[in-house]
């Protein structure tokens, strides 16, 4: 490469700081180019090594992260150029970093707000080292068709329209960042294009100036006319002026200093830049564009005539053979444009993988079943009103939740002895977390214990459904040899009757409208306990019952009832109740530090 | 913005604070205090006879009667009383003095001059043994030392060169409190420092009137060297309560609003995306010989949200459509803006779509011609509802892309107004 090159087709990149946009912005810029390598070669995070996964073409590659620039610049010695887009705070230290790696020639340093003290050092190293710096405080610059810094040029739509895909011959040098994509927009429909551009940031003390790329590009073959944007404030223009004055500048040079209407302003008005605040007479935009006129540069007369003036200016170059004659540009292989900027554009659309249509935390609020939920705390609702949102899509009345919150009350323990209980203490004991000791307990609910709510919800409507008699109903049990699911209970019996029982069937006595299923379930247990005395209707039993009852008040619909019966949801109530009941025995075998449990030999008989 | 003016109290109070036997005898006096009451943090106020000036980031003020010596703390009580709150003239700008600067009135003979800025090659400093208000007509006698950026300051060179400008007793003490101010001008990241005159008391430099500009980027590495460290708008500058408002909206986002009001009744009003831009269409209508028709300077950029550019506009819509032109003559509206690199143009123009709306009937009423030019991420959609809008509100609405030269939208409305070159 040249001296007064900076990048070319095959230049790679070191990006500091993960910036995917950017990144990603200029792998589809080297797509558009034909590029055949990446020009992005490597990651520097400080938090995090690896890979970052972009798209280069269709597919997805991975570009080596590292945490210290050092070690990209060892790992990747091709990489000339290194893109720093650390902070204000930290991009002294990390430019200074990268300039004492030999490999890096360029830097572009994006922050703005690097202290002018600092940004004088970075330049001073710099020089001695014979690298150059494009910064601070800039988008970057641009190789026509052949390497983009970071976000420099925009969308690949505007990038494109702008003709910035394949090289023109022109070299376009300015402060400001911002205006470099009309800039280059101006050069494309006014001439062949942008060769190179070049924004050296809007900071009073840029690390490099307007003449010295300028110098690049007169010494460049391949550019055959400078166009040059500059701003009120500081002296930088003058260094052009003296250049064309001393003939060191030989290719046409159309110019515009920005900033002629600084007379209008009140006096503290300061434009978006650093430089852009003229201190003394000779700073002004207009003593800076008649400098300039006077010196032999193309000034227009205002900003409005700039792009006839390239256009002119073209023109006797092309009179003259000096560039070639402009060719149409062939239309480019089109470039896959990302999923979520065409579902934006509604380009496209594909089929989800997940339906969910009990909550929805996409919007200000989360709503639940379509209810904010600002209005579900506002309105008083409990935990048995959030049941019915998140499991049955609907507003309970306010019996419905009640009935729903006394099931948790009763169900939430039941004693240390049972197998949940004991199984999350056991847990508990082994040193493992909460989440352990409630999973292993959870684990034991089923057909024998705490299940029998929904099978016993299962049994008693299949034989209602059937029109069975109680008796028939226990008489074809038995014939089947099955149990009765919610009948029975190890200590309780019609003389011991169960008080959770009582509880539930003397709230729907009072709230619900019918209590068909308890009724049947009372019948048989007439039967039941005509042959033993425990066995009676037992809480599960009474749940699970209940429970179709209220459904049925609530008017669910018989296919609604079986969906929740088939997916066992009624061992929902007690598994949620129950789950408190273990994190309490968690917490408390935690309180009372209870070592590592190990079951006694002689509680076990070994065969 | 990275050079700021700051008050000379702060500028002696940094100086006070990092230099070596200096008096740390300053106190300002400001809206909400009374230099009667500041005894207790200042006991020499009542030691001392006195010296009183306006502290405000403009100087000549000798010249303007604004500088009080030898007065007792009662007669710059008084003075300060009678002026606070007033309205002066300095050169071409009328302000009202608020802030005054109070400190130990010092008699003395020889005046001497010192001040350092910094350059895009390193550090200068200058120097002279004719201090005062005459520098600048002597200032063949100015001597200037240059710190190249990477050097440190070569301590025998300005000892050689106070040797050949001071008294011979002052040779040694100007020498090394030279050094030590250098160190605080590195320290402190002061653009600009200007202390003129200095005078020798007793074997004690002190500085009598101080300018001093700081670069504000560098608050995280000189925080304790400046200590509280406020940056006061200009003198003169006040902003109007539409100005206050986008300067409010500006500090609460992370995107940029600006509003400069230059003639409420200029016919011609901005409305233009990104800082660079909007000066250049600010730049056209002057170039074109129409300044004195603009009515604002501002932009909107950095991706504001919709809340942020609805608000924006409304404040503009609603300046422009208070009053008809006097003259007859319609109002123009440039909606204006080069090519967006992130920001997205559809989603900032529904803000700016919406306060059209509101204001829709206001708009036909004083007559106005919108011009709308843009470009950038979604700028097709953004134009298209543009365009849409004209129709459906019956407004003139003139929409154009990036095929469109930037500014040829000031020509196309100079032309509308029959007013063009």
């Amino acid at each position: 490469m040249n001296e007064h090159t900076l990048f070319d087709g095959n230049t790679q990149a070191l990006i500091f700081g993960l910036q995917a946009n950017a990144i990603q912005r200029m792998l589809d810029f080297d797509q558009a180019c034909g590029r055949k390598t990446p020009s992005v070669a490597a990651v520097i995070n400080e938090n995090r090594d690896g890979f970052h996964k972009v798209f280069w073409q269709n597919s997805e590659i991975l570009l080596p992260m590292y945490r210290t620039i050092a070690e990209a610049c060892r790992r990747h010695p091709k990489a000339d150029v290194l893109i720093n887009f650390a902070s204000f705070r930290s991009a002294f230290r990390t430019s200074m970093q990268a300039l004492g790696e030999q490999s890096i020639r360029t830097l572009v340093i994006i922050a703005e707000g690097v202290p002018e003290r600092r940004s004088r050092e970075l330049r001073h190293r710099a020089q001695q080292n014979g690298q150059v710096i494009i910064g601070p405080a800039t988008v970057g610059g641009i190789v026509a068709g052949a390497f983009k810094i970071a976000n420099t040029g925009g969308t690949l739509e505007n990038i494109l329209e702008s003709k910035l895909h394949r090289p023109g011959s022109m070299g376009f040098v300015s402060k400001s960042g911002g205006m470099s994509n009309e800039a280059y927009n101006i050069i494309a429909r006014n001439s062949d294009g942008v060769f190179e551009g070049i924004a050296i940031g809007g900071d009073a003390y840029p690390c490099s100036t307007l003449m010295e790329h300028i110098e690049r590009y007169e010494a460049n073959p391949a550019i055959k006319m400078i166009v040059l944007l500059g701003e009120v404030g500081g002296t930088d223009e003058y260094r052009v002026v003296e250049a064309l004055k001393q003939g060191a500048i030989t290719k046409p040079v159309v110019a515009w200093v920005t900033g002629t209407c600084a007379s209008l302003m009140p006096t503290s008005i300061q434009f978006g830049h650093a430089g852009a605040k003229a201190g003394s007479d000779q700073e002004t935009a207009a003593a800076k564009n008649q400098a300039l006129r006077e010196a032999g540069a193309i000034v227009p007369e205002s900003f409005d005539t700039f792009d006839r003036a390239i256009a002119e200016t073209f023109a006797t170059l092309e009179d003259k053979g000096i560039v070639a004659p402009r060719k149409d540009d062939e239309d480019l292989p089109p470039i896959p444009m990302d999923f979520k900027q065409a579902s934006a554009a509604g380009l496209v659309r594909r089929p989800t993988n997940f339906i969910s249509t009990i909550s929805d935390d996409r919007g200000e609020e989360l709503t639940y079943a379509g209810i904010p939920i600002s209005e579900v705390c506002e309105s008083g609702m409990g935990i048995g009103d959030v049941i019915g949102l998140l499991w049955f899509k609907r507003r309970l009345p306010e019996y419905a939740s009640k009935f729903i919150e006394l099931v948790l009350v009763l169900t939430a323990d039941h004693g240390p002895a049972v197998s949940g209980a004991h199984n999350a203490i056991v847990t508990a004991r082994a040193g493992r977390d909460l989440m352990s000791a409630v999973a292993s307990g959870i684990l034991t609910i089923g057909p024998r214990f705490g299940g029998a709510v929904a099978g016993a919800a299962h049994m008693f409507k299949e034989a209602l459904d059937a029109e069975l008699s109680p008796e028939q109903f226990v008489a074809d049990m038995k014939a089947r040899k099955k149990n009765i699911q919610g009948i029975g209970h190890r200590i309780k019996s019609l003389r011991n009757p169960d008080k959770r029982v009582e509880l539930l069937k003397d709230y729907a006595r009072k709230h619900f409208t019918k209590t068909t299923f308890l009724d049947y379930a009372l019948e048989v247990e007439k039967v039941t306990t005509k042959k033993k005395d425990n066995l009676i209707l037992n809480v599960d039993g009474c749940i699970g019952l209940l429970f179709l009852d209220l459904m049925k008040d609530l008017d669910f619909e018989e296919k609604e009832i079986a969906q929740v019966l088939e997916a066992g949801g009624l061992n929902g109530l007690f598994l949620l109740g129950r789950t408190i009941g273990m994190i309490g025995h968690y917490f408390d075998q935690n309180r009372l530090k209870q070592g590592l449990y190990r079951h006694p030999w002689d509680d076990i008989l070994y065969g | 913005m990275a050079r700021k003016g700051i008050r000379e109290y702060d500028a002696k109070r940094i100086l006070a604070k990092a230099l070596a036997d200096q008096p740390a005898q300053v106190a300002l006096v400001s809206p909400e205090g009374r230099l009667t009451s500041m005894v207790g943090d200042h006991p020499w106020l009542k030691d001392h006879r006195l010296v009183v000036k306006p502290d405000q980031l403009f100087g000549k003020r000798g010249k303007h009667g604004l500088i009080a010596v030898d007065l007792d703390l009662a007669a710059a009580d008084a003075w300060i009383e009678k002026r606070a709150g007033t309205e002066v003239t300095v050169g071409s700008i009328t302000g009202t003095l608020t802030h005054f600067l109070v400190e130990p009135y010092r008699p003395h003979e020889m005046e001497y001059y010192a001040a350092m800025r910094t350059t895009m090659e390193g550090d200068r400093i200058y120097l002279s043994a004719k201090g005062g208000v005459d520098v600048e007509e002597n200032w063949d006698q100015v001597t200037t030392l240059e710190i190249p950026v990477g050097s440190d300051l070569d301590r025998a060179a300005l000892r050689s060169r106070a040797a050949d400008l001071f008294a011979n007793e002052h040779v040694e003490l100007m020498a090394r409190w030279v050094a030590d101010l250098y160190d605080l001008f590195v320290q402190g990241h002061f653009a600009y420092l200007e202390i003129n005159p200095l005078t020798i008391v007793n074997g004690v430099v002190h500085p009598l009137d101080t300018v001093a500009k700081v670069d504000d980027t560098a608050e995280f590495e000189a925080r304790d060297v400046w200590g509280d460290l406020e940056f006061p708008t200009p003198f003169g500058r006040s902003f109007s309560p539409e100005e206050q408002h986008i300067a409010d909206l500006d500090a609460r986002t992370g995107a940029s609003l600006k509003l400069s009001i230059l003639n409420p009744d200029g016919i011609i009003w901005t409305m233009v995306a990104g800082g660079g831009a909007s000066v250049i269409y600010a730049d056209t209508i002057s170039d074109l010989g129409h300044g004195h028709e603009l009515a604002n300077y501002g932009e909107y950029s950095g991706n504001p949200n919709r809340e942020m550019t609805h608000q924006y506009a409304v404040t503009i819509l609603d300046l422009m459509t208070r009053n008809k032109d006097p003259k007859g003559r319609k109002k123009v509206l440039l909606i204006g803006g080069g090519i967006a690199n992130f920001t997205d143009v559809a989603k900032t123009f529904t803000g700016i779509i919406e306060a059209l709306r509101e204001y829709a009937s206001k708009l036909r009423r004083i007559g106005v011609e919108i011009y709308v030019r843009r470009g950038g991420p979604n700028y097709k959609t953004g134009l298209k509802l543009m365009r849409a809008l004209g129709d459906e509100l019956d407004l003139p609405i003139h929409v154009y892309g990036p095929e469109t030269h930037m500014t040829h939208i000031v020509t196309l409305s100079l032309q509308h107004m029959g007013g063009a070159q």
